[in-house]
């Protein structure tokens, strides 16, 4: 007699079980990421009130156009992922491979501007620390503006560059067919994950580049 | 190669997940959610180990009034890795990821967890970190004291903040992970017929807990980053120097660490439903409010956390409100101690080893919350605050609450976990030592506190000797008390009797199962018909 294959068979009973499971579980990641971006938020908003002038002085100081640009380009990006969720439903696997392609061609654009803003800070001795010394003589307020600035959108762009990985592995498993109407859980999830990175944005935009 | 790969040769052994496969790397590539929670039980065991001896080394300091094992900076050292080691890397994981991860699924009736590739990654993040955290501490050890306080963590002291502090950030996805698990799993994996007000309350707490860790625990691991990053690159985050508000750090900290309270007692509430119902051999009294009220403190802990402020600089009428919630988040557990204590009345009550220790949380668990309740009050907090007033009721808590009932948990389903009973009389004499032992350690220091002893200093007058050497002596006790169930338990894993699969005669899917169970857990998916612990009536 040999004992049964070593492998834990999976705990669910069927696949609509299992789409259940997932789903909920990205959701609770996704309370788990909106409290991890929420210690960020509420320091922003601590310092914002006790030092208004200098946040308003260090958003002049950030380039308004990449921001609503990067905006856009994000925004356009979440649609793309959208419309590759319903194409995996209605199995247009051409569609699906062109939308992974598109939502990950925008986001990476997305991160090709995120950094040429953050060269353009370091340019202009903004980024924090011994050198940060921007023009008109600096202010200790003004850096901690700075350093949520960067702790903000640099947590947030981890999160794109995870993204953008799954993306690409997703338009990977599209290119070979492994995709389809019957398992549509991993496009969905990547989904709801991209969507909610879009959101954080979404806030983070208003909050950093327009409240002046 | 064993024999049951040789043709013709008839296997005697009942396969079960201890000996299907003896192998190392069939250990650490496990996704059975029962060898996970072995591996998690040899983990923090260590660990404990570890921080014991630290306090060990302080109570002994704390014999004469004099500094004359250690100086000062060795002693803020050494109550820092108790600190920590015994917060993040055992109690929060002690009854969630050990007995939590080997029961869960059992009492469901499923087959694991929902996800038990992520339950398996957890265990290695946690792992991480705690070895950075051990880094931490061979390489000179941290002296801010578990709380990471700022500006002193993020710019003045000399300790291995960094790697300390980020141990604590990486063990705290494992605890994530665990969370959201238990939390998909509870939703999703429920037998047939197994309906929310069916489920045992130990499921209820671990649900409780598992939205705590995951709603609470994201907070801590941004705030420890920006401690990194600001002891890192200079920059005042939480620095008054530069512009910062160490306020906002005690803010961020305690509104993780609050509930983590509650991670380290809810769930020792619910073994502890399990073991009245068992061992009283009634249905726990009340059973839905017992169960709703898990998830009232759950939610009432995360609005509490102003409390460990009330002498920084926060505003009065923030403090009254703190006051008076923390207030609020009693009420909850005073039900629950009140319907234990009326579902033993008129029970058929068995003095089995696992009851004295739900016996002895009772007892400790009350007079830890009602000292609570002096620190919630306003006035009585300035004079009490930072003193040992403080630590003897936190510790009545996590260690004469939480302790108490994983221990209790663990003598409860040792059975179930490793097929095997354990020598009772020892047993009981383990939980009555640990019980005094507690008592004579922590009660003397209600007292010391209410005196004015502050706590985290090596020395101290000379009048307060008596009280400490008594503390002491009971750690000392204690301490035995601890080490016995090595013995014993390790003794019964060779010598003990076969167990069968329900040694207490208790309701429950998990003991419907064979000791230890198959790696499968049910042979046939059970269909749930009757309510959690349906006990014979009329047996007083």
């Amino acid at each position: 007699m040999k004992a049964e294959g070593t492998r834990v068979e999976s705990p669910y009973v069927d696949a609509a079980q299992r789409a259940l499971a997932q789903q909920l579980g990205m959701w609770a990641f996704i309370a788990t990421e909106v409290l991890l971006f929420g210690g960020l938020f509420i320091a922003y908003a601590v310092y914002r009130v006790h030092y208004p002038d200098a946040f308003a002085d260090g958003s002049r100081r950030l380039d308004f156009w990449i921001g609503t640009i990067n905006t856009a380009v994000l925004l356009a990006s979440s649609l793309a992922m959208a419309i590759a969720d319903i194409a995996v439903r209605r199995d247009r696997r051409r569609l699906l491979s062109g939308c992974l392609a598109m939502t990950w061609l925008l986001g990476a654009l997305f991160l090709v501007l995120k950094g040429y803003e953050y060269h353009q800070k370091f340019v202009e001795h903004l980024i924090p620390g011994p050198h940060f010394a921007p023009a008109g003589g600096p202010a200790a307020p003004e850096q901690l503006f700075f350093v949520l600035y960067f702790a903000m959108t640099g947590l947030h762009a981890v999160h794109m560059v995870i993204g953008l990985g799954v993306i690409a592995w997703l338009f990977v498993l599209s290119r070979r067919g492994r995709l389809g109407p019957a398992s549509p859980g991993r496009v969905e999830l990547a989904g709801l994950y991209w969507h909610f990175v879009d959101c954080v944005w979404v806030f983070l935009y208003p909050l950093l580049y327009l409240i002046r | 190669m064993n024999a049951d790969d040789i043709p013709g040769s008839v296997d005697t052994r009942v396969l079960n997940y201890l000996n299907r496969d003896y192998s190392l790397r069939s250990w650490l590539s496990t996704r059975d959610h029962k060898r996970i929670a072995l591996l998690y039980l040899a983990t923090i065991t260590f660990f404990f180990a570890i921080a014991a001896v630290a306090a060990a080394l302080m109570r002994i300091e704390l014999l004469t009034p004099q500094g004359d094992l250690v100086v000062s900076d060795i002693y803020n050292r050494l109550f820092t890795l108790h600190g920590v080691l015994m917060v993040w890397f055992f109690l929060i994981p002690s009854i969630p990821a050990v007995l939590g991860n080997f029961v869960l699924p059992l009492m469901l009736g499923a087959r694991d967890v929902a996800f038990p590739r992520l339950n398996l990654a957890s265990w290695y993040i946690f792992v991480a970190g705690a070895l950075l955290a051990l880094y931490a501490i061979v390489a000179g050890g941290v002296d801010t004291g578990w709380t990471f306080y700022t500006p002193y963590s993020s710019t003045y002291s000399n300790g291995n903040v960094m790697a300390m502090a980020g141990g604590v950030f990486i063990a705290g996805f494992s605890s994530i992970a665990t969370g959201l698990n238990f939390i998909v799993t509870i939703h999703q994996l429920r037998a047939p017929g197994l309906t929310w007000f069916r489920l045992p309350l130990f499921v209820w707490s671990l649900y409780a807990t598992s939205l705590i860790l995951v709603l609470a625990t994201p907070v801590l691991a941004i705030t420890l980053l920006l401690i990194m990053l600001e002891r890192f690159l200079g920059v005042g985050v939480f620095d008054p120097k530069l512009g910062g508000d160490p306020l906002l750090f005690q803010h961020l900290f305690w509104f993780y660490s609050h509930p983590a309270v509650y991670i380290m007692i809810l769930p020792g509430m619910g073994v502890v439903s399990e073991l009245i119902a068992c061992f009283a051999r009634k249905r726990i009294f009340g059973y839905r409010v017992v169960a709703i009220a898990s998830l009232a403190i759950a939610i009432l802990g995360f609005l509490v956390w102003g409390h460990h402020m009330f002498v920084s600089s926060q505003s009065v009428y923030a403090g009254v409100v703190f006051s008076l919630l923390s207030f609020l988040v009693s009420v909850p557990s005073a039900i629950k101690v009140f319907n234990w204590t009326a579902t033993l009345h008129r029970g058929s009550i068995r003095f089995d080893a696992p009851f004295l220790y739900a016996l002895g949380f009772l007892a400790l668990f009350t007079i830890g919350g009602l000292t609570g309740l002096f620190l919630a009050t306003l006035a009585v907090d300035v004079h009490l605050h930072d003193t040992y007033f403080v630590i003897a009721h936190f510790h009545y808590i996590m260690v004469g609450g939480m302790v108490m009932a994983y221990m209790g948990g663990l003598h409860y389903w040792w059975p179930k976990i490793t097929g095997r009973i354990y020598h009772d009389w020892a047993a009981r004499v383990a939980a009555v030592t640990i019980f005094c032992g507690f008592n004579l350690t922590f009660f003397p220091q209600f007292i010391l506190g209410y005196l004015g002893m502050p706590r985290r200093f090596h020395i101290y007058p000379p009048e307060f000797q008596a009280l400490n050497v008594i503390s002491t002596i009971g750690a000392g006790i204690l301490g035995i008390g601890y080490l016995l169930p090595l013995i014993y338990l390790g003794w019964s894993l060779f010598r003990g009797a076969k167990a069968g699969a329900n040694p207490w005669g208790a309701t429950g899917l998990e003991w419907t199962t064979p000791s230890p169970p198959p790696e499968h857990n049910f042979d046939v998916t059970p269909v749930v018909t009757t309510e959690a612990y349906n006990y014979p009536e009329g047996t007083e």
